[in-house]
């Protein structure tokens, strides 16, 4: 194994089973050994700690840094309004007012202000909680505060808080835009999950589009699968993606999830599939 | 003119596949695909295509090589790693447009104004028709931003079509999460309707998307998809759901035929007569009732 790998779980669709596969994939990574961390990236709506049960031991609060004017040296100039491309600083009848929600934190404002009258404060918008779920796995995940619109630096942070064992799992939220590039981002290797139906296979078409436009090596997981719906395994096929398993549709499963329980602990049979995928992951994304 | 936005917070509970029988059964409906990164309601309501246009969300830089005197200004001023050193090379300094936040401070402080900094193209919105009625859907480009704007830019889009038609209702498909493009499908809304699922993590996130309604003080209906995979889970979600003041208009059994529809590139209600399609049919019916008591009430 290389010295260190991160592996990203992403999905066009929601509800495809990334959570499902990350964190028994993180499981059965600590189980044969592996210095292994979990980090939930899906910040909007994490649901890891369902799964894996850790135990909190820090938490931190996640800013971003936004702008605070001192009126009394603000000669209302308008620059700030004029270089910040997001609204979150305007200048209407001689006064500025700030947006804090609408600010990326780039610090344009404070740069361009002539009279110094701009300075920046941190502004949290969400947090991010690490803990241990036992023997070899770490968990960290971030929660975004209900009601932010910006989620990418909280999912930086998480990967800088978690990083530095041997294996890293990133679960990543779904779709393709910007808070799955923050997780996925620089990753080793990302393992796409999708379902056969006609919305899996064409949102994992666009998943593909995207890990293909940021250079990851990948590989796809047909999640519920049935043997006459061959859609996603026609896509793979036509394209030269490798598929790494097919899960297939098992009531068991679902059931097991319904009560936040992994397949991988709970249900006959999962443990030998899920320690496969693991070494074969390793095995793709080591090349 | 009714807009009724359909959310999720968690994905896969069965957004797209309900709002393809909502504008079945919703008379004189115009319908926004709002999940514009992951956008899957065209696959069933088959539009035909009658404007395209391209859609810029943020401008995005770009060093000028014949200008740039590598001085590395950029470089220090950038919070968001998108200026990439490249040792020995002329220039030195390259910008990732992926992690290009698009805040233009490169650009602005280049003392040799080297940076171009120019609208990019982030994806493509269109304007349909369907059997249904007009559709406004959308494609983010892949790995972009401002699915927000975009998301604003379709409802805007189906709110003047509506008008102009005088059509009853908009349906909007939301995305799921909690973040930038759902708040941009929720805020302004009329109505909101939750699908979810009785599942741990379904309960989990109903909780943070229930919240966020409440923020954002918006009317809101909970219907509850493939109840039947765990009845004591949909009692409690129900529960959850009525102390939070939101409305439950009705549950969807779990039926293999959804997956069937899709195949088929029908709504569910127009595949099969099965009790799911009553399901639906019910869930349309008691939260269009449900919405004509709100609006009486409002008026009185």
């Amino acid at each position: 194994m290389k010295q260190k790998l991160t592996i990203a779980v992403a999905s066009g669709k929601g509800g495809t089973g990334k959570t499902t596969v990350s964190a028994s994939l993180a499981c059965a990574a600590a189980d044969t050994g592996h210095k292994t961390a979990y980090m939930d990236c899906d910040v909007e709506e994490p649901n890891g700690h369902l799964f894996l049960k850790p135990t909190i031991n820090y938490r931190h609060m996640v800013g971003i840094p936004v702008p605070v004017v001192d009126q009394d040296k603000c000669t209302a100039c308008g620059l700030c309004g004029e270089i910040c491309q997001f609204s979150a600083i305007v200048c209407v009848n001689k006064n500025v007012l700030t947006f804090d929600k609408m600010c990326h934190g780039c610090g344009g404002c404070s740069l361009v202000c002539p009279t110094e009258a701009i300075t920046e404060h941190s502004r949290n918008f969400g947090v991010v909680e690490t803990g241990d779920c036992g023997n070899n796995l770490k968990f960290c995940h971030g929660k975004l505060d209900v009601g932010e619109i910006h989620s990418p630096p909280l999912i930086e942070a998480v990967r800088e808080t978690a990083q530095g064992e041997d294996l890293s799992i990133v679960d990543a939220s779904p779709g393709t835009s910007c808070p799955v590039v923050a997780a996925i981002k620089g990753v080793d290797y990302v393992l796409l999950v999708t379902e056969p139906t006609p919305f899996g296979v064409n949102d994992l078409e666009i998943a593909v589009d995207m890990v293909k436009e940021l250079g990851i090596p990948h590989g796809v997981v047909i999640n519920r699968s049935v043997p006459e719906h061959t859609l996603a395994r026609d896509f793979c096929r036509d394209n030269n993606i490798k598929i790494l398993v097919e899960i297939p549709d098992d009531r068991r499963v679902a059931e097991a999830y319904s009560k936040g329980e992994l397949p991988y602990k709970g249900v006959e049979g999962y443990r030998e599939l899920f320690k496969e995928l693991i070494d074969t992951i390793i095995e793709e994304a080591g090349r | 003119m009714i807009e009724i936005t359909v959310i999720s917070g968690k994905g896969g509970t069965g957004k797209t596949s309900l709002v393809a029988s909502l504008a079945s059964l919703a008379p004189k409906p115009a319908v926004a695909d709002c999940d514009v990164d992951a956008a899957d309601l065209h696959l069933v309501l088959d539009p035909q295509i009658k404007e395209s246009h391209d859609f810029s969300g943020g401008k995005l830089a770009e060093i000028i090589p014949a200008r740039c005197n590598s001085c590395g200004k950029c470089y220090e001023l950038c919070r968001f790693g998108a200026v990439i050193k490249n040792e020995n090379e002329k220039p030195a300094y390259t910008i990732d447009p992926i992690s290009c936040e698009g805040c233009g401070v490169c650009s602005y402080f280049c003392p040799e104004k080297a940076i171009a900094f120019e609208p990019a193209i982030n994806g493509q919105w269109y304007i349909s028709d369907t059997r249904y009625g007009p559709m406004v859907h959308a494609k983010l480009g892949i790995a972009e931003e401002n699915s927000g704007k975009l998301v604003a830019l379709v409802r805007d889009q189906a709110k003047k079509i509506a008008e102009n038609k005088n059509l009853s209702y908009i349906i909007v498909d939301g995305p799921p999460g909690i973040g930038c493009p759902v708040i941009a499908s929720v805020t302004g809304t009329d109505y909101v309707l939750i699908v979810t699922e009785p599942t741990l993590s379904g309960e989990h996130d109903l909780e943070r998307v229930m919240e966020l309604v409440n923020y954002f003080k918006i009317p809101a209906f909970l219907c509850l998809n493939k109840h039947d995979i765990n009845p004591t889970m949909s009692d409690k979600i129900e529960n959850l759901a009525r102390n939070a003041g939101i409305k439950v208009v009705g549950r969807i059994r779990y039926d293999r035929a959804v997956t069937e529809a899709q195949i088929k590139k029908l709504p569910l209600v127009e595949f099969t007569d099965a009790p799911v399609a009553t399901d639906l049919k019910n869930v349309w019916n008691t939260l269009i009732q449900e919405i004509n008591s709100l609006q009486k009430g409002s008026h009185n």
